[in-house]
């Protein structure tokens, strides 16, 4: 049926516009043979086709534009005549003669504009008389084109300061009165548009409405071009004016695209300047108005503006447009109860962005802000609408963009607050962008209170959340997201040994939350921080502060120990051992033998009990070699234990080639170059000749299965040992 | 005036020419042929005469006037006889309307006893002239239907001479019904005879369009008619009992359906005495 509609409004433009060709055909005719008297009856004719009503406003301003061609050279023709004699008063009630209105108003409009052009009447006059005579066409498509011809045909003859059809004293007023009275009625026409025809033609009338909004909006444009109307008059009379025809309406479309277009069209001194009779409209506005856009925008423009030049910002301060702002939009959520949550983050998103752009300085107007929000949130629960949530992040993440550090955005008590109102897959997110931030802006976060608050920030990163989704968790997106925060977990630091202790502490704490699954990725980079720390703990400078509950390299490893514990439950035991090996290594370097010594054991402990697959035991074991190697400070006792212990493990490997390697390698522990008690060269000897036994082993078995280049490699390596 | 010849058959050519303005004329009579004309005398006649047409041939002079020219004797060659009506009443005007007429004739009669008289006719015009009235009130009035339609109409008089402006508006208080458009038409009604023989001949002059399109209720709706292009004449009534003419301006509002509501009212029209 839809397409039997547009064909048949096919058949009819085509019918209209041929109608309309004819008769100007003969209008034309006429023009040239100077006969007024067919140029009015032709042209009449011709303006008859836009009397109908079965055009949709699309199709019917097709129509529109080609009458707009032919009156114009009718309006040429009209002042040749003048020119040759003819009063235009008569030609002025001569039009009027016609017996059809619609065509009757065009003529007149079209003749007012020589009228006008003549300088016989004051401009004022008639287009007093232009607008009140329009007042004829109540139909709404008819009544907005023919108001829009005369908004067109006018809009170079008003009498502004300036041009030369300026009035007397008041006449900058005609002309606004003139704009504002078009615009009124034609609002009014089309706001009816809304209630006529079939409620179930709804959809297609608000189509048709938005076809035709630009023709209402084109006369707050022209007002805005008005010379004449400065500030003041802004403010006394054009916006009063239009919100009380904007609010009076009670149409959704009207106010919605009204309102913005007020925003969009005049300049933004004007709207800071007069933000208290705007704002004061909003809730006056009809519920189901977006106003959370129009608000938006009118931030953003003003975000904009502030932005642009430093010499306006004053201009904010006296205005107090914040607090204006805040409590405008505070009025409107108060009075909008059911608004979606959406709504009202959005706008305190766009205020916030305002506030960091015009008063960057003032955390407190930020932190207001973001209470307000939190205020609005905490009578909804956790969020489920996605845009909501996208709005949220868009809130979180402005003033991280603004200040570019994370320490000055933690100095805003409701931060914090408003994240706990996101699910846990936006705080994610939302972990994500802040430690992002903090990277690219190489934060520094030097104490153990900003690391605490800023790891309870990112806490979906750190563990599971309530209601979290366990198993939804992609692994790579997992994986980035740990490993970011083992980034952030190196970027931390801090000179002071006593405060760095304490953010490990903190650090720690959060992260022992993380489950099995993240510690394999925080504990690394907690230890290696640590060992950071040991390792200054060392340096040159004495310890001013020497005393108990001072910070020592003995508490560090002892925390280091549990902490390496947790690894059990991963079970991550690879993981452990190297970490427990690389912890021996550095309190060799510290010279604290006992606390190196547990660190073998439990590495000890962890290659018998739980590394079980052979490859893993040959790496496990290599390292182990490597590290004790390198040790020094263990005294003999101690040396000859480990060491025993790691030849017997060596030598019970899995694989007669891995066993010989591991023993060979042992032969290094016996040899230090650098320290005289450590050349053993018999116990040398004996790994050797331990190894060649296992290699020959090894031959011999091979032998009987494949050939025996494996084993040769054995001898070689042997031998460059 | 004008200089206006008749034409005439064998006999003699009668002609009358108007000198100036109301009251002298002058007539010419003319032999034809050079034959000689014999007469019983020749008069002219100014008759005020009204005619009605449904009633064949019903003539009614209201003012009849004679002026005899000569007396019986013989016309050989060109005569002119001139001739005066000076201060006659014509109270009223010229009218040419449906059912009746009411013209002024100038009758030159050259009695004979055999072959007829020779008669020659000369309608002439009268027009008579109004100074503007002294009151003219407006007419306002608010008429409607119950819960369907009220309107308040305003013209700006009551009175209108025939090059006159009908300003006013319509202003609706009270809209239920669908309108489509509203228009203004201006009705003459022509009313000839009396009692039961009365006749009425009612015409729509003018079908102004006031209102494309449903206005609600508080829209003013203005009204700006020029009466120039119609073809009025003034209101007359009562005419020496005969007939009357009256004119009526009738708003019409049509709805959807094509539902006619409409609200009639009379307005005297005149003829303006333009001053000099």
């Amino acid at each position: 049926m839809m397409v039997d509609g547009v064909e048949d409004e096919e058949k009819w433009l085509a019918a209209g516009i041929a109608g309309l060709q004819q008769n100007a055909f003969y209008m034309h005719r006429a023009l040239d043979s100077n006969n007024l008297r067919d140029a009015l009856k032709y042209s009449a004719q011709m303006l008859s086709e836009l009397r109908t009503s079965k055009l949709s406003p699309q199709k019917y301003y097709q129509l529109y534009m080609r009458a707009f061609d032919e009156l114009r050279k009718l309006e040429m023709f009209f002042k040749e005549e003048t020119r040759r004699g003819c009063s235009i008063i008569d030609l002025y009630e001569l039009v009027q003669h016609a017996g059809n209105i619609l065509p009757r108003l065009y003529l007149l409009c079209t003749v007012g504009s020589v009228y006008i052009k003549s300088k016989e009447a004051p401009a004022k006059d008639v287009l007093k008389d232009l607008v009140e005579m329009c007042r004829g066409i109540q139909h709404p498509v008819r009544g907005l084109f023919l108001r829009s011809y005369l908004s067109q045909i006018s809009r170079d003859k008003l009498p502004d300061i300036g041009s030369e059809y300026e009035g007397d004293a008041d006449t900058v007023n005609d002309a606004m009165e003139f704009v504002l009275q078009n615009f009124t009625e034609m609002n009014k026409l089309w706001v009816r548009m809304q209630h006529q025809g079939p409620a179930r033609e709804k959809d297609k009338r608000e189509k048709e409405r938005s076809e035709l909004r630009d023709l209402v909006g084109k006369n707050l444009h022209v007002l805005s071009q008005i010379e004449g109307v400065d500030l003041d008059t802004y403010k006394e009379t054009v916006l009063p004016r239009v919100l009380e025809q904007v609010v009076n309406c009670k149409d959704e479309i009207a106010q919605c695209y009204l309102m913005d277009c007020i925003i969009q069209v005049f300049p933004d001194e004007y709207h800071l300047q007069t933000l208290e009779i705007l704002l004061g409209a909003f809730p006056q506005l009809q519920p189901s108005v977006d106003i959370k856009t129009v608000l938006s925008r009118l931030m953003e423009r003003l975000s904009n503006y502030a932005a642009s030049s430093t010499e306006v910002l004053p201009e904010f301060l006296q205005v107090e447009a914040f607090s204006k702002l805040n409590n405008a939009i505070g009025k409107v959520i108060e009075a909008q109860a059911d608004m979606p949550i959406l709504g009202a983050v959005t706008l305190y998103s766009s205020l916030l962005t305002f506030t960091l752009h015009v008063h960057p300085d003032r955390l407190d107007y930020a932190d207001q802000v973001l209470g307000a929000c939190v205020k609005k949130l905490s009578g909804e629960g956790k969020l489920e609408d996605n845009r909501a949530t996208k709005q949220i992040v868009a809130l979180l993440s402005a003033p991280l963009d603004k200040y570019n550090d994370i320490v000055t955005v933690l100095k805003l008590s409701n931060y914090p607050s408003v994240m706990e109102y996101v699910d846990s897959e936006t705080n994610k997110v939302m972990a994500m962008v802040i430690i992002q931030s903090i990277m690219k802006n190489n934060t520094q976060i030097s104490t153990a209170d900003k690391v605490g608050a800023l790891f309870e920030l990112i806490k979906g990163l750190i563990r599971d959340l309530d209601g979290a989704a366990h198993d939804q968790v992609d692994e790579d997106d997992f994986k980035e997201e740990q490993n970011s925060v083992a980034r952030l977990i190196q970027m931390l630091q801090n000179d002071d040994t006593e405060e760095m202790f304490k953010i490990i502490c903190t650090v720690r704490k959060h992260i022992l939350t993380g489950g099995p699954k993240r510690l394999p990725f925080t504990v690394p980079p907690l230890v290696f921080s640590s060992l950071k720390l040991v390792r200054q703990l060392q340096g040159p400078e004495e310890n001013p502060f020497g005393e108990e509950g001072s910070t020592t390299p003995k508490k560090v490893f002892q925390l280091l120990n549990q902490t390496i514990e947790t690894l059990y439950g991963v079970p991550a035991p690879e993981l452990a051992l190297r970490l427990y090996l690389q912890c021996a290594e550095a309190a060799n370097d510290s010279d604290l033998e006992p606390v190196a010594y547990e660190f073998f054991t439990q590495a000890y402990i962890l290659y018998e009990e739980e590394i079980s697959d052979s490859r893993a035991q040959v790496t496990a074991i290599h390292l182990i070699i490597g590290t004790l190697q390198r040790m020094h400070v263990f005294g003999v006792e101690n040396r000859d234990t480990l060491t025993h212990k790691a030849t017997g493990y060596s030598a019970k490997l899995l694989k007669k080639p891995d066993q010989c390697r591991a023993v060979y390698a042992c032969s290094h522990l016996f040899w230090v170059d650098d320290q005289d008690n450590m050349k053993d060269g018999e116990r040398v000897l004996l790994c050797l000749k331990r190894a060649l036994r296992i290699a020959n082993a090894a031959q011999q078995m091979s032998n009987a299965t494949r050939g025996s280049t494996g084993s040769v490699t054995l001898f070689v390596e042997i031998l460059n040992k | 005036m004008n200089y206006l010849i008749g034409a005439f058959k064998p006999a003699c050519n009668i002609s009358i020419t108007f000198a100036d303005g109301k009251n002298r004329k002058q007539i010419s009579i003319e032999p034809v042929l050079g034959k000689k004309v014999e007469h019983n005398g020749v008069k002219i006649e100014l008759l005020g005469q009204i005619e009605m047409y449904f009633d064949r041939g019903n003539f009614y002079d209201f003012t009849s006037l004679v002026r005899e020219l000569d007396v019986p004797g013989e016309i050989y060659e060109r005569k002119t006889y001139p001739f005066e009506f000076s201060t006659v009443e014509m109270p009223y005007e010229t009218y040419n309307g449906v059912n009746v007429r009411l013209r002024y004739v100038l009758k030159v009669t050259v009695s004979r006893g055999y072959g007829g008289s020779v008669v020659e006719y000369q309608d002439f015009v009268v027009r008579n002239y109004t100074p503007p009235p002294s009151i003219n009130n407006s007419i306002k009035m608010e008429v409607g239907i119950e819960d369907c339609l009220h309107i308040e109409f305003e013209y700006n008089k009551s009175k209108y001479h025939l090059k006159d402006v009908i300003i006013g508006k319509i202003y609706f208080l009270l809209v239920r019904i669908k309108i489509k458009n509203m228009d203004l038409e201006i009705r003459r009604r022509e009313s000839t005879g009396s009692g039961a023989n009365t006749h009425v001949e009612t015409e729509t002059l003018a079908k102004f369009e006031l209102m494309d399109g449903a206005p609600v209720r508080g829209e003013s709706i203005p009204i700006r008619l020029f009466l120039s292009p119609y073809e009025l004449t003034p209101t007359h009534r009562n005419i020496n009992n005969k007939f009357s003419v009256k004119y009526y301006l009738n708003l019409v509002l049509v709805d959807e359906e094509d539902r006619r509501y409409f609200k009639q009212q009379e307005i005297t029209i005149y003829r303006l005495q333009e001053n000099s």
